[in-house]
């Protein structure tokens, strides 16, 4: 059976099928959420060093995966969008860049709080630290731009630009500030050896990370489809919807 | 036609050299500016300097960003350019470099006199001449993308920071790294080097991104 891959790239059909899919991905993030919270609460050991307060990596390794995997995603719907002229490639950049920018700053919070009781400070001058802070700084140039935009064409050709410039980069501020970090040997604090994990804190912090995954599917998808609405709200199909809310 | 673009505006900034100047004294007031709030003390001024210098480069490049194409966009002469049979990479490359004539020289320039304000050896400041030297034209390079992309939006100027400082960041980190190098008498010959990498790298690719980012924002 061949499957018409295209037929979901118009804003219309994508429209009810994504109506479709945000419920399940919802519940599915609730449902992954209060399995991993009671992993990661209840069926982990407490750490023999870092005593209770390590539960918080349940959120934040979560949270610093997502950001960069976002930025990732992001730009490469943003390129699909430059390349093939798709509206909805990037739309769907557009709504990824909030809930991106959402991680890359919860990332950095719970860092702080976790760094605070171990390190006894909120912050050091560590690579991933530095790096996942440009991270956020890239999100909000990517966003500012597209906001300063009114044309929505205009926006998404420019962002897409500015995402695949930030994507070439991306590699080279990371060691830039690797190798800067080490010639300072300034940071007392170590990152790199990850302690051994038990079965049990690994399994809580996948789920979380399957958790976050669905999570963020479902917003994407249900900000997409607003995005959808807003922007082709002079169409014909818009215009029906529009009577079909109005007659329930 | 590449060096034609290169002459006509290093005329046009000849015409108006004040805005030569404003830029050129922006950063002497910045890097001025950092003992009076610190303090005077020599030591101190002396492990700053590398870092203030560099920071004030930065800035002072990006502030006369937006000058790059609007005046070209506001007079027409950026759509003549746009429609002409040459390739518009090849003319946005040209600006650049003009751009870089035109800011970052002055600053290169300018970098060691402020230099023995903050009492650096002779060897940190010939380190920190030549680390701007190979630095400076990657600001303009990285610099044009961020220019072109905000091209007559509101508030183009503030904006403008916003994208390229990030971009910024790793010039930034090498620059500072070298002089820092050199008076810690280790080697700073891999700063230098990984700053003519960034320079080749950008040169290739940043004038095509620029020149695509001109086409979107002339649409």
């Amino acid at each position: 059976m061949a499957i018409n891959w295209f037929k979901y790239s118009s804003p219309a059909s994508f429209y009810s099928l994504s109506g479709k899919m945000v419920p399940i991905f919802m519940w599915l993030a609730v449902v992954l959420l209060i399995a991993g919270m009671y992993v990661g609460f209840f069926v982990a050991p407490t750490d023999f060093q870092q005593g209770e307060a390590y539960r918080i990596i349940f959120i934040h390794v979560p949270a610093a995966w997502m950001s960069m995997f976002l930025y990732l995603v992001m730009a490469f719907w943003a390129g699909i969008g430059l390349a093939f002229n798709t509206r909805l490639s990037s739309m769907l950049a557009t709504a990824i860049a909030p809930t991106g920018a959402m991680f890359t700053f919860l990332a950095l919070w719970t860092g702080a709080l976790w760094g605070k009781p171990m390190w006894g400070t909120w912050w050091v001058w560590d690579a991933r630290l530095t790096s996942e802070l440009i991270l956020l700084f890239l999100y909000i140039g990517f966003m500012s731009l597209q906001a300063a935009i009114d044309d929505p064409r205009r926006a998404d050709k420019a962002g897409a630009i500015l995402a695949l410039v930030g994507v070439v980069n991306i590699p080279i501020i990371y060691f830039s500030v690797q190798w800067w970090n080490t010639l300072h040997q300034g940071a007392s604090v170590s990152l790199n050896q990850a302690p051994a994990m038990a079965t049990t804190m690994l399994t809580g912090m996948l789920i979380m990370v399957f958790a976050s995954w669905m999570y963020s599917i479902a917003v994407i998808l249900k900000r997409v489809r607003v995005i959808i609405l807003e922007r082709e709200s002079h169409t014909a199909w818009v215009a029906e919807l529009r009577k079909k809310e109005a007659a329930r | 036609m590449f060096l034609w673009v290169i002459k006509r505006d290093l005329l046009l900034a000849m015409r108006r050299r004040s805005d030569v100047f404003t830029t050129l004294f922006f950063f002497v007031i910045v890097v001025s500016l950092f003992p009076l709030s610190v303090g005077p003390e020599m030591n101190m001024l002396r492990t700053m300097a590398p870092g203030v210098v560099w920071v004030a480069a930065l800035l002072a490049s990006m502030l006369s960003l937006g000058r790059m194409f609007s005046s070209d966009y506001l007079d027409g002469t950026l759509e003549q350019m746009l429609i002409s049979p040459h390739s518009l990479s090849l003319l946005v490359l040209g600006k650049a470099l003009a751009h870089w004539l035109v800011t970052g020289v002055p600053l290169v320039l300018m970098a060691p006199i402020l230099g023995i304000q903050y009492d650096l050896p002779v060897e940190a400041l010939f380190v920190l001449t030549i680390s701007l030297l190979l630095g400076t034209p990657v600001l303009s390079l990285i610099g044009a993308i961020g220019a072109a992309l905000t091209l007559g939006l509101r508030g183009g100027g503030v904006l403008v920071s916003l994208l390229v400082l990030p971009l910024y960041i790793p010039v930034l980190i090498f620059g500072s790294g070298a002089v820092e190098a050199n008076m810690a008498e280790l080697g700073y010959d891999a700063h230098l080097s990984l700053l003519g990498a960034f320079l080749l790298v950008s040169l290739v690719f940043a004038p095509w991104a620029t020149a695509a980012s001109l086409r979107v924002s002339m649409e």
